[in-house]
């Protein structure tokens, strides 16, 4: 199923540009809006998972979904330095 | 030192390049175990990019000879999360900006699950995070109670608190608790710290550090790079932390946080990082330095093992307090390739 709200910042995905939630929030970012409702979620981070809670749509977690995880994002500045640089 | 090694150690440096930071560096530093001032520093950070693999390289022997191989590593969670009085510009827990997050309390057993997660990636220290200006007695209460029952379950890991700003009477029933490392960042240059946070002084912040020290507690303090500080205020920070003198200073590169007035702040480049880190094992020869948040963005996997090989020799794995980490495994087998082993609680003890 499609979500109805971008889980970043709780927008429609047809509604404005998601290029940043894209490139920087999903890198690091647990779902902060319901994509169902778009309400603000109760998020708690734990040092393995996070669990985030809808008071309308109830709980979700990594446990249950698909675990985003953090990486450099596409087009991040990083240069590896070379021993031959 | 006897006259004939005070000879042997003025000849030595006679023969020093001086005009050379590295250079410097090597003889002070890497032989001496002396930290560089400010001026030195802010060379260090000025070096050219071709420069910086040497850089690291010196970065990674000081690090060697003084503090070993061996990486601590750190589990944190965060007890109570948002809603925090603070303008920190920097942080989605204060309730001053639109930040998506919202407040949420960490239960008891959801405290013990995090502990014994963290135990059981064989990191040696967990550290409970509060976002508040201070604990009030209702805090106080939940971490007492939380220490008590991690003990209960069998797990002996260190436990770190950063609970904010501290009274005396605080310090003192942190100690009580068994509390034996606290976390309190300066954050940036006391020169660039009224642009970051105007709720409260770096005087303030200070102030908590003394006490901690003053209790015989294991005092860290790091901070964030990336905040429009100048690489002038780097180089100052970094002199500002070796006069603390702590044991522990966590290296955070910023994450622009949705909602906060840093949202749509540069991420740190690379390579400037790793100089920052390189430059700040430098300054600090003996003191744990530890990777924290942001590397992943700015750093990704390449430039964080470039960091283990250019300084930094303690680790926060897994994810942070409101922002996810790479998965604990892959830094712990980052670990494995590149032969540095983990510091084991039993040292610790």
């Amino acid at each position: 199923m499609t979500a109805a709200f971008c889980v970043h910042c709780g927008k429609p995905p047809a509604e404005g540009d998601h290029g940043r939630c894209a490139r920087l929030r999903a890198a690091v970012d647990p779902p902060r809006y319901c994509p169902e409702c778009a309400r603000r979620m109760v998020v708690q981070v734990t040092p393995t998972g996070w669990s985030a809670r809808c008071s309308r749509h109830g709980e979700r977690s990594s446990r249950a979904e698909a675990f985003p995880r953090a990486s450099a994002p596409e087009g991040s500045s990083f240069n590896a330095v070379s021993p031959t640089d | 030192m006897t006259a004939a090694a005070e000879r042997s150690r003025a000849d030595h440096s006679a023969a020093v390049d001086t005009h050379d930071v590295l250079a410097f560096a090597r003889e002070q530093v890497l032989e001496r175990g002396v930290g560089l001032d400010e001026a030195r520093v802010l060379e260090i950070l000025r070096l050219p990019d071709d420069r910086v693999p040497e850089l690291l390289a010196l970065a990674h022997e000081v690090r060697m000879r003084w503090c070993g191989p061996e990486v601590e590593v750190e589990g944190i969670v965060s007890l109570k999360t948002g809603g925090c009085p603070e303008d920190c510009h920097f942080c989605s827990q204060s309730g001053q900006f639109p930040s998506p997050v919202r407040s949420a309390w960490l239960d008891i057993p959801g405290l013990v699950r995090a502990a014994r997660e963290t135990a059981e990636t064989g990191a040696s220290e967990f550290c409970i995070v509060a976002a508040v200006r201070g604990p009030d007695k209702r805090l106080l209460s939940q971490v007492r109670d939380g220490i008590k029952a991690i003990r209960e379950d069998g797990n002996d890991i260190q436990i770190a608190c950063s609970l904010g700003m501290l009274t005396q009477e605080q310090v003192d029933e942190l100690v009580a608790m068994g509390v034996h490392r606290y976390n309190h960042n300066l954050e940036t240059a006391r020169s660039h710290f009224p642009s970051v946070v105007t709720t409260h002084t770096w005087e303030e912040r200070w102030e908590t550090l003394r006490m901690v020290h003053a209790a015989g507690m294991e005092v860290c303090c790091g901070g964030i790079i990336g905040m429009g500080e100048s690489v002038e205020q780097r180089a100052e920070f970094a002199a500002q932390l070796a006069e603390l003198d702590p044991h522990e200073v966590p290296m955070n590169f910023l994450i622009p946080q949705a909602g906060t007035p840093y949202e749509n702040y540069e991420i740190v480049e690379g390579r400037d990082a790793l100089r920052t880190v390189a430059a700040f094992r430098l300054a600090l020869p003996r003191t744990l330095l530890r990777f924290a948040g942001g590397r992943e963005l700015t750093l990704g996997d390449l430039g964080a093992e470039q960091g283990m090989l250019g300084g930094i020799n303690a680790i926060i794995v897994g994810n942070y307090l409101t922002n996810l980490g790479r998965p604990a495994q892959q830094d712990l087998d980052m670990l494995t390739e590149l032969n540095m082993p983990i510091k084991a609680l039993s040292d610790t003890l």
